[in-house]
């Protein structure tokens, strides 16, 4: 059943249950939020979410609220800007300001934030608590002297990779994102998968395998798919350049069916091989059992020499095809191809059995 | 796999994992069968000699001795025929075959069963009854279950079981095989395979020969080709002259490393086309530099048969070439001409040749890709086979007898190896190993060793120790852990420095589909002293 209610002054109507958030986003409000993520339980903790409803004595949390029939809400109202104001003061009051070599930055929400509701110091300011988690892992950087206490991370480590490596340690002032006994990653059931990275709405979760090569939101983002198991989960690639700096995902369904953002390690931190040094970039001849560098019209013709000469000795049933489980359907195609219609054998396989 | 990857964490309400450590080899695939079990309370059971991640959460966990699936299948059946758990609709209706299946599975009761298997009959019997009654189960399994002599006997079986249930062509049901490699499923779709040409034409078939040889305006071979496994071997007698290798690694992903060597040594030629310089090029006359999923556009197939564009994001490296265009080039100098503007104008020539592509336009593929069948253009993609019916009509039981593995321990190599891969690599680590985070995490390979076992002869963790097969040796460090049967040792195959395939078995195959029995060698631990 439809309810009806009033949001700045526009009337929708949506299913009853829903949340006054999705209602308020439909009718068009932009509304800033920090521990609400579509994909995850709700935690109704931060309030940057909140609204006003007409008569109510409270501002409310619209991520948590469900939407009312006859309900009259205002998202902008000067005390939902108040209040807003004073989440963002409370939350840079503990924060490490360093915009400048933040990986985050340019897509951080409380960046953003503080720039829509000109919030530029805090009044609450004072207190450093050095909670940098200095973790000696090869992957994941955390710094949470940024971290803003939202709990998406240990959400989506629990809801999504289902690893629950880290979860809320001590209360109140004190409380910070830690794993058992507050040890390192590499100490918990932690698998770096970087779900925590991909749900963190600052830069207290970062990837260390990109840092410092390029900001993600400066970067160009190409859509395509991962390398490595058969999954076939997808994800953006960050270029800069004409480089790969980096992997981020996408968590549209539309674009990533399978994953919807999720990866694991391989996908996530593994990219690097492409920048390798010792990726070919010349063919090579082998002469006296050593290599040497050769131009493609050498190796080429070499090649098709010598495969000439011994389909014409031995018949094209003495040569053999490996094509590969890892290159294209394009280039599987004409692999294939080319054994059985220029060689004239059916002598290709590839490591499917492997 | 014939359902889709997503019915495993919203559909599926028992899935029983098989020879598969999905959490390491298919991690996004294990993130939704945990999601399933923690959210939705879907049973698990989980039958693997290891202890591997889910089997914390399984309902049941059967920690079964390499290579007997068949038994294990049977002693499953034999519960479900005998408690009347069966699906007889779907049997009498979409079935033949049951007659002669049931009549093997009698002599498979669970209690036999499980003496073959090493594992409680009780546990067998539980298994049984949580697949047959779940509304929708699904089995999904991996190398663990293909990589025996007896593979195909143990897919089979693993079909005999979902058929038995009626457990196909409904979602969160099937008979779910992963595939460990991005393409390895497209690479089958598009005939690099030496018995069919794209979409499973067999090059045996006259009328399906007379297609493509009108496409590609030449006469074709209609005998079968050499496997992979069959290559090596000939080229080792001599008969195999000439072999190009495209992004393949033999020298360290096949069986028998040193019998590997030997081959390729004898060829008059071997022609490699990779990205780096792997173990196999290193052995090349002419190595050709291709280049990386990063710099190519191109479709991957995934295992849930989804097709999905692979899309370039930077320049070629140095004086590399696109793969497409190096096979083209040579090609032509064999006299054959190839020539495509791009990768889309080479998928515009498959789509015509390859019925369950024909409907897939790289446009219609922009967002999220197809899974096949997709006939045509208007068709949606198929996210399930056999709904109504399958390919050949009625689903075919096989009635199947338990063999014993070709190398079973004894006094000289009493142990069982078996190998297989780490969340932290993949395959032969030519990628893996040149990723700074990966190698640095998990810069050398181990073996792992059951605790009781450690102690009897005496093996702290950390230690360095020597495994023997027939085939040869190597040297690596012993990972002395809780979770693993005790006379089983596993270990990766990623790493050339300590390769795990110089002591596997290049001998024996399965009969049908050539696959070495990877999972189980006979094996002896020596300390170093
Ligand atoms: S990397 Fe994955 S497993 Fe580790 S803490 Fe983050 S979400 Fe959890
Ligand atoms: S680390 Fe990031 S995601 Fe986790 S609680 Fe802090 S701000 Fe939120
Ligand atoms: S991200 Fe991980 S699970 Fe996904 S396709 Fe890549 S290797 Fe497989
Ligand atoms: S977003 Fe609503 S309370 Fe945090």
């Amino acid at each position: 059943m439809d309810i009806k209610l009033t949001i700045d002054g526009k009337e929708i109507e949506v299913p009853q249950g829903t949340m006054l958030l999705e209602a308020c986003r439909k009718a068009g409000a932009d509304i800033p939020t920090f521990c609400y993520d579509p994909d995850l339980k709700l935690a109704g903790s931060c309030r940057m979410c909140v609204v006003q409803p007409k008569g109510w004595r409270n501002l409310v949390a619209s991520c948590v609220t469900p939407a009312q029939n006859g309900m009259v809400i205002e998202t902008e109202s000067s005390d939902v800007v108040e209040a807003r104001k004073v989440v963002l003061e409370l939350m840079l009051a503990r924060h490490k300001l360093t915009c400048h070599t933040c990986e985050k930055d340019g897509e951080c929400n409380l960046q953003d934030y503080c720039y829509r509701y000109g919030v530029t110091e805090s009044r609450f300011a004072g207190k450093v608590h050095n909670l940098f988690k200095d973790d000696s892992n090869p992957f994941i950087e955390r710094d949470y002297d940024k971290c803003v206490m939202c709990t998406r991370c240990v959400r989506a480590c629990e809801e999504i990779t289902g690893a629950r490596a880290i979860n809320v340690m001590d209360r109140g002032h004190h409380a910070h994102i830690a794993t058992a006994y507050d040890g390192s990653l590499e100490d918990s059931p932690c698998v770096f998968c970087g779900q925590c990275i991909m749900v963190c709405p600052v830069g207290a979760l970062s990837s260390k395998i990109a840092a410092g090569q390029g900001k993600p939101a400066q970067n160009d983002k190409v859509m395509t798919t991962c390398t490595y198991c058969g999954t076939g989960c997808t994800f953006e690639l960050n270029v800069k350049n004409d480089k790969i700096v980096g992997v981020t995902s996408n968590r549209d369904a539309e674009w990533s069916p399978v994953n919807k953002g999720a990866l694991c390690v391989k996908g996530r931190f593994g990219w690097d091989f492409v920048n390798s040094p010792e990726r070919l970039t010349t063919p090579l001849i082998k002469e006296n059992g050593e290599f040497r560098p050769a131009s493609w019209d050498e190796a080429l013709d070499l090649a098709a020499d010598k495969i000439k000469a011994v389909k014409e000795q031995y018949g094209p049933d003495s040569i053999s095809m490996f094509s590969s489980a890892r290159i294209t359907n394009e280039e599987n195609y004409l692999a294939q191809k080319l054994m059985r219609a220029a060689i004239g054998s059916n002598n290709v396989d590839h490591c499917a059995r492997l | 796999m014939t359902n889709s990857i997503n019915e495993l964490e919203n559909d599926a309400k028992c899935v029983f994992l098989i020879g598969t450590n999905t959490t390491e080899n298919h991690p996004v695939i294990g993130y939704k069968i945990r999601q399933n079990v923690l959210k939705n309370g879907a049973k698990l059971i989980v039958a693997d000699p290891r202890r591997i991640e889910l089997a914390e959460l399984a309902d049941v966990y059967l920690p079964f001795k390499p290579g007997t699936d068949v038994a294990l299948f049977n002693g499953m059946m034999n519960v479900i025929i005998s408690e009347g758990l069966a699906d007889r609709e779907f049997i009498e209706t979409r079935t033949e075959g049951y007659e002669a299946m049931a009549k093997v599975v009698e002599n498979y009761p669970p209690e036999a069963a499980a003496e073959i298997c090493g594992v409680d009959a009780a546990d067998i019997i539980k298994a049984a009854r949580l697949y047959a009654e779940s509304e929708a189960s699904s089995v999904c399994y991996a190398m663990g279950l293909t990589q025996h002599t007896t593979g195909t006997d143990n897919v089979k079986s693993c079909c005999n079981l979902a058929l038995l249930t009626g457990n196909l062509g409904k979602p969160g049901t099937g008979v779910n095989p992963l595939r460990g490699q991005n393409n390895v499923q497209g690479a089958c779709d598009m005939g690099a395979l030496p018995v069919v040409f794209t979409a499973y034409q067999a090059v045996t078939n006259d009328e399906a020969r007379e297609k493509f040889e009108k496409a590609w305006g030449v006469k074709l071979s209609g005998v079968n080709g050499l496997t992979l496994t069959k290559t090596i071997n000939k080229a080792y007698e001599g008969e195999v002259k000439g072999l190009i290798v495209i992004g393949e690694n033999p020298m360290v992903s096949d069986p028998d490393l040193h019998h590997v060597e030997e081959a390729l040594d004898k060829l008059d030629f071997l022609i490699v086309q990779d990205i780096f310089l792997t173990e196999t090029a290193q052995k090349a006359d002419i190595v050709l530099p291709g280049v990386s999923f990063v710099e190519k556009d191109g479709t991957f197939s995934n295992t849930e048969r989804r097709v999905q564009r692979v899309r370039k994001a930077v320049s070629n490296v140095g004086d590399s070439r696109q793969d497409w265009e190096i096979l083209c080039e040579l090609s032509t100098r064999l006299g054959y001409p190839m020539s495509y503007n791009s990768p889309e104008e080479i998928f515009e020539e498959i789509r015509t040749l390859t019925p369950s592509y024909a409907g897939m336009t790289y446009a219609r593929l922009e967002g999220k890709g197809l899974p096949w069948p997709c006939p045509n253009e208007d068709h949606p993609g198929t996210p399930f086979l056999h709904k109504e019916k399958f390919n050949r009509g009625l689903g075919l039981f096989h009635a199947i007898e338990y063999l014993e593995p070709a190398e079973l321990p004894d006094e000289e190599y009493p142990i069982i190896l078996t190998t297989g891969r780490s969340l932290y690599h993949y395959h032969t680590g030519t990628m893996t190993r040149k990723a700074k985070g990966l190698d640095e995490y998990m810069p050398e390979n181990v073996v792992q060793i059951n605790t009781e076992l450690a102690k009897d002869m005496n093996i702290i963790d950390g230690e360095v120790v020597r495994v023997a097969t027939r085939r040869g040796n190597i040297e690596l460090k012993a990972e002395v852990i809780d979770g693993i049967r005790e006379n089983v040792i596993f270990t990766y195959f990623h790493f050339a420095e300590a390769a795990a395939n110089v002591l596997t078995n290049a001998d024996v195959l399965d009969p049908v589909a050539g696959i070495p029995e990877y999972k189980v060698s006979a094996a002896r631990l020596e300390k170093i002293q």
